[in-house]
């Protein structure tokens, strides 16, 4: 089980996080420093694992950011390492030589990937074309949503000349 | 929403309808949100709300949603395993599901399910291993591979599934071993995945009942990993070898090389790992070299977690192992020297437990000598600066209880170094007290044995500092020396024996000894002993009175929240029925939380009472067109957030305010049911009145019907102020249609005549109408139909009539929907919400 996700910018900024176990705010700020602290000085040829508080946390590195999940001991980090790659691989397709910038900028976008992906800590979808379609999908239905919303706000405007 | 709340927080009761509104919508991408919401916000206590939809669920034609639903009752069996025990059939057919998506999602609350009962689940071995076989020979869709491997997420899961399924069990295993086979010869060293698999592999081997050849083929695979460059597989490898050499021990002599080599990379991960194998392969031949690397590792780490981890471990296997006595006390030396405030408190305990008991080998001969060597070297370290409290702790004790025992010491040099202890840590009570005890053993051991003792300067001094000391538990001690100093030697024999540490001691729990004493007060006339069950008796009765006290306040505060609605209810309700219906879904949707947060329902009342009351005013005093304007934003807002799939944190608000104003007013609509019905009546009747009326005078019989109804009607003034609120909308309604409408558009006018009275039958159909009182609103609306038929059956009606006839249609039904709410009968929000939308865009 995957209990949270982080992305880390060089700098040591967050960029994104999401937490499949319950954590108060507090617990939150500390891991995220304790765990900026420890990843981004580990040298580039060492291990990708990192042991931390009786967890393991998986990370990787793509050009700026560095993209960290915490798991249970027993699980096998080899196959989380690859969870981060198909992650970075769909927002790739998605966005199109995905950089830090898209998700700044789009980071709604970036959650709801990964909601599709993991799901209470758990891989859900393991095919890039399913979790596509699904991207595609709800695009489509955001559009249709806000046309949808302008007609009725130009409809109740002319009720009330 | 998801992003900011976790299930503890208690906004999510305000949550849970939204979700099961969106679980029953008709949009799949709807559905898909909801559930994903509903694995991150719904707690234990909400699991029963949303549970059944999510089951039905299982069932949708859609792949995405079944596969979401089966994430969410993971979820949910997560956080509540006892309420969705009874559904884990489901799951089982889910397995067969034609969708692999669904099925790899199947695969993580089975695993679960498995770990903790795997014996139930034995009959799937067969179904695990086909699934297996088929994804090894790539029967899945090529949109599941990953860098050229089969669904490899889906492998290593059912290799999870089967190494728990076959652990310690022949049979299960035998199924596996071909298929197991078939991965080692694909496997890919080649890719990341691939060594994934194999890695899941080897530990599927390692738990699952031993084979010969599967033993092989795990043993090749990780020596590839250990040979590899890459420091990853180094880790996996390492890990792979300490679960190998569990079941044959031979296997890890090929690697000692690449063992050590790992353990002196500089990387921290890797010497863990290899750490952990260490000490798996420890035995009485190698503990020595492998505990002193360990204790070497261990004082130049500064991770206070591993420091502890690895220093229980060094004590554990200097316990097991230990090959003499004397190097197990320098190895306990060397880890409290640098670990003792790190490692457990019970481990200080068990290592004076074990000076004091020896081995368990009835060699007194041994045990002597364990005390000398551990005497020997605590005296050489009791000097260094800097020692840990737990490990002077440890001294004190130790050179307290044998210090003197074997005569190689004097007492006076013993009780120097305790006193040199005793003086360098003026701020720890804990050591000082331990060094007092040790000092009084000492001197209880050699007045026992009948020797003279002087006592040092020092000493004294200490101990009369000891006596005025903030510490009672220090100046107990010093106070119990300064006694003991005083008894003869018999005495001290008996308070005092050597090496009695770890003898029981019996405890009279009658404290029969003092009969005596008792007996003699009671002789002198003191009151005889009252058990504690008649004095608790007595504490009881105080309780009740307590709780009588409560009682009386929540009556007041009872009283106190009931005194607020029937102002506000007036206000309230009043506006709602000059409202557009738009907001009406939400009001009924309202109803299903009340029923949810009926424990809250007290204080959330009393809020909401508040707010309708600022609400009622703002509408008394405020323009009609402000009043009108502000009905179209809210209505966008609830749009929006209805069509929308992502819930944006303004949409939220705004909807999560509309319903608690809907709340609040169906609270006080619950209470004021007989002055509704008033209200219902009045309204049905000056309607019916204005229907009769036609041409030039309508406007003149509309004002005396108004008159008519104020005075049948209880008088009250907020009353009368909304009746002339009323004008300004019906003239807004009665201009929209005239100005959209050309005349060629009268067939589709006279149709909406005609679905009115048909709509409105099903209402009342609904509606039980066993009660006297019903009946005039039933003959009311009988009435109204009557009407209508005559209307639409004239030839050339007027423009005029028709569309008063066709806005008659809503009204009727609002106020019939409120009625029906009023007596908490449901009607469908669903059924209606064509009508009205077709009204309102119309």
């Amino acid at each position: 089980m995957i209990n949270f996700v982080l992305l880390i910018s060089r700098q040591g900024k967050v960029r994104l996080t999401k937490w499949y176990s319950p954590y108060t705010q507090k617990e939150r700020t500390k891991v995220i420093r304790e765990l900026s602290g420890l990843i981004l000085t580990r040298g580039p040829k060492l291990c990708n694992f990192v042991e931390w508080k009786g967890y393991k946390v998986v990370y990787r590195r793509y050009a700026s950011l560095y993209f960290c999940m915490c798991i249970d001991a027993e699980d096998n980090e080899l196959e989380v390492l690859e969870i981060i790659h198909h992650f970075v691989e769909v927002l790739d397709r998605y966005f199109g030589s995905v950089c830090e910038l898209d998700l700044i900028f789009n980071f709604h976008k970036a959650y709801y990937i990964l909601d599709e992906i993991l799901i209470a800590g758990e891989l859900q979808e393991s095919s890039k074309k399913n979790v596509a379609r699904l991207i595609a999908a709800q695009d489509s239905l955001v559009e249709a949503a806000k046309e949808e919303a302008s007609s009725i706000s130009n409809i109740i405007a002319q009720a009330t000349k | 929403v998801s992003l900011f709340l976790d299930e503890r927080h208690d906004l999510v009761i305000l949550v849970v309808n939204t979700i099961q509104k969106d679980l029953r919508s008709d949009n799949y991408l709807v559905v898909c949100a909801a559930l994903t919401a509903a694995c991150r916000l719904i707690g234990e206590e909400a699991i029963p709300a949303v549970l059944p939809q999510v089951v039905e669920l299982l069932a949708h034609p859609k792949e995405a949603v079944r596969k979401k639903a089966v994430m969410a009752l993971h979820r949910f069996y997560q956080r509540s395993p006892s309420s969705v025990s009874h559904l884990v059939s489901n799951f089982r057919k889910r397995l067969c599901d034609n969708d692999p998506g669904v099925m790899g999602a199947t695969l993580c609350p089975l695993y679960d399910l498995i770990l903790e009962d795997p014996n139930s689940y034995k009959d799937l071995v067969v179904s695990f291993v086909n699934i297996l076989k088929q994804v090894a020979e790539r029967r899945l869709p090529t949109s599941y591979d990953y860098h050229q491997m089969p669904a490899p997420f889906i492998q290593i899961k059912l290799l999870k599934i089967l190494a728990v399924l076959g652990s310690g069990d022949k049979q299960a295993s035998g199924n596996m071993y071909m298929v197991l086979g078939d991965i080692f010869r694909k496997g890919d060293t080649a890719s990341n995945i691939g060594n994934a698999i194999l890695y899941e592999c080897i530990c599927c081997i390692s738990s699952i009942f031993p084979n010969a050849k599967m033993l092989d083929a795990a043993a090749e695979t990780t020596s590839k990993f250990l040979k590899s460059d890459s420091h990853n597989l180094k880790y996996m490898g390492i890990d792979a070898l300490g679960r190998l050499i569990k079941i044959n021990p031979d296997i890890a002599e090929e690697h000692q090389l690449a063992v050590i080599d790992c353990l002196e990379d500089p990387d921290d991960t890797l010497k863990r790992k290899t750490f952990e194998l260490l000490y798996k392969m420890t035995k009485s031949t190698n503990v020595e070299v492998i505990v002193d690397r360990m204790i070497e590792y261990m004082i130049n780490i500064t991770d206070h977690h591993y420091k502890t981890e690895i220093a229980s471990r060094c004590v554990e296997l200097a316990e097991q192992f230990a090959p003499s006595n004397q190097w197990f006390i320098q190895t306990m030396n060397k880890v409290f020297e640098h670990a003792g405030d790190l490692v457990n408190i019970r481990v200080a305990h068990n290592l004076m437990r074990l000076i004091a008991e020896g081995f368990g080998e009835e060699d007194e001969g041994a045990d002597s000598q364990l005390r000398s060597s551990a005497v020997d070297s605590y005296l050489r370290i009791v000097g260094e600066p800097k020692l840990p409290s737990s490990f002077l702790q440890i001294i004190c004790w130790v050179l307290g209880e044998y210090g003197t025992a074997d005569g190689k010491y004097s007492a006076s040099y013993i009780i120097g170094k305790l006193y040199d202890v005793a003086e360098a840590h003026p701020t720890d009570d804990t050591v000082r007290a331990y060094a007092i005890s040790a000092i009084l053993k000492i001197f209880a051991f050699e007045i026992a044995l009948g020797r003279k003792i002087d006592m040092l300067p020092e000493c004294q001094s200490l101990i009369d500092e000891l006596s005025a000391s903030h510490s009672t538990d220090l100046q107990q001690r010093a106070y119990e020396l300064q006694a003991l100093l005083g008894l003869d030697k018999q005495a001290v024999e008996n308070v005092m024996p050597a090496d009695a540490s770890c003898e029981d001691i019996e405890i009279d729990r009658n404290l029969s000894f003092l009969n005596g004493y008792v007996q003699q007060a009671i002789e002198n006339g003191a009151a005889p002993y009252i058990p504690e069950s008649e004095r608790s008796g007595v504490v009881s009765v105080g309780n009740y009175k307590a709780q009588d006290q409560q009682e009386t306040s929540a009556h007041a505060l009872r009283f106190e929240a009931y005194e607020l609605p029937p102002a506000a209810s007036q206000a309230s309700i009043s506006p709602t029925t000059d409202l557009v219906p738009v907001p009406e879904p939400s009001y009924y949707k309202e109803d299903h939380q009340m029923s949810r947060s009926q424990p809250s329902g007290d204080s959330l009342s009393g809020e909401f009472g508040l707010k309708l009351r600022l609400d009622g005013v703002q509408k008394k005093w405020g323009r009609p067109a402000y009043s009108s304007s502000s009905t179209p934003s809210s209505s966008t807002s609830s749009q929006q957030a209805t069509n929308g799939g992502v819930s944006s944190e303004v949409g939220g608000s705004t909807s999560s305010q509309a319903r608690e104003s809907t709340y609040g007013s169906k609270r006080q609509q619950a209470t004021e049911v007989s002055a509704e019905k008033q209200r219902l009546a009045a309204s049905l009747f000056g309607k019916a009145d204005r229907k009769t009326q036609a041409g030039r005078k309508t406007a003149k019989e509309s004002s005396s019907t108004e008159k008519v109804a104020t005075a049948n009607a209880t008088p009250q003034p907020a009353k009368e102020q909304v009746i002339p609120s009323a004008p300004p909308p019906d003239l807004l309604d009665l201009g929209e249609p005239v100005s959209s409408s050309p005349p060629l558009a009268d067939p589709f006018t006279q149709l909406e005549g005609l679905l009115g009275p048909a709509s409105a039958s099903p209402v009342v159909s609904e509606t039980p109408a066993s009660s006297t009182s019903k009946t005039p609103d039933l003959m009311s609306i009988f009435s109204d139909d009557v009407q209508t038929g005559v209307t639409s059956g004239s030839t050339e009606p007027s423009l005029g009539v028709n569309v008063v006839a066709a806005k008659k249609g809503p009204s009727l039904q609002d106020a019939l929907q409120k009625d029906a709410a009023a007596r908490q009968v449901g009607v469908t929000p669903t059924g209606n919400n064509p009508i009205l939308f077709k009204d309102l865009l119309g």
